[in-house]
């Protein structure tokens, strides 16, 4: 299960997606909407993807992680569009035989994720600022500095 | 001019608002570089110039490295670092 959508995030069948009887330890990440960041305030995010792009690389992302994790199942379903405070913005489950696995796995894909998949988001603050955010860092490379840095 | 004969150059977030447009259509007249491509890009629109050193570029729905040959027909992506999740 793996696609980009604007409805609000069904995190509990992306879940069951991806369980299974080979699989002993489910992992959900679930990224929201955090409505402080570097002391400013956040009324909204406005998440934008090159979809085609976007969606290619999330299949080689969950490839690549079969490749790095006894993965039985994964799932990485994105948000688009405009979203309010606590928002899913995005969800990862991985089923793997045991947990330490499944943590690793659903670590290393968001954090990938953020790295490398064509999708931007803009802060709206309670000021009325509108930014997008721009990480300083460069594809596929160890995460850096930036400018305002998300961690969600 | 037929699309054949073109390379599709596709701009997002703040990168497309600094170009001023979503998408450019460059005629090419037959195989080049994704570096020769980006210097008329970036003649062409000069709005990005001052984000230049930030930019990703993609080629077919790939990252692509400056060397890379690229001909009519191709798209070619350009963008600020992602922000996803």
């Amino acid at each position: 299960m793996i696609y980009l959508t604007d409805q609000p995030l069904d995190y509990t069948a992306i879940t069951e997606s991806v369980r299974d009887p080979v699989a002993g330890a489910v992992v959900l990440f679930l990224g929201t909407v955090r409505e402080f960041t570097a002391g400013q305030q956040t009324e909204q995010l406005e998440y934008e993807a090159y979809g085609e792009m976007a969606e290619a690389s999330l299949r080689q992302l969950a490839a690549e992680a079969s490749t790095r994790f006894p993965i039985v199942k994964s799932a990485i379903v994105h948000r688009l569009g405009v979203l309010q405070l606590s928002d899913v913005a995005v969800a990862i489950a991985v089923s793997t035989p045991h947990r330490a696995e499944a943590f690793a796995a659903g670590q290393w894909l968001i954090d990938t994720l953020k790295q490398r998949v064509p999708i931007w988001k803009r802060e709206h603050y309670t000021d009325g600022r509108v930014q997008w955010q721009h990480p300083s860092v460069v594809a596929g490379d160890s995460p850096g500095s930036s400018e305002v840095q998300r961690d969600d | 001019m037929t699309e054949a004969q073109t390379v599709t150059v596709l701009f997002f977030a703040a990168a497309r608002d600094a170009a001023g447009t979503a998408e450019l259509l460059l005629p090419v007249s037959g195989a080049g570089t994704l570096a020769e491509l980006q210097q008329r890009v970036l003649q062409q629109l000069a709005g990005l110039q001052r984000m230049q050193s930030m930019l990703l570029w993609a080629v077919n729905n790939q990252y692509a490295v400056p060397a890379m040959t690229i001909g009519p027909g191709d798209t070619v992506a350009c963008f600020p670092p992602v922000s996803g999740g």
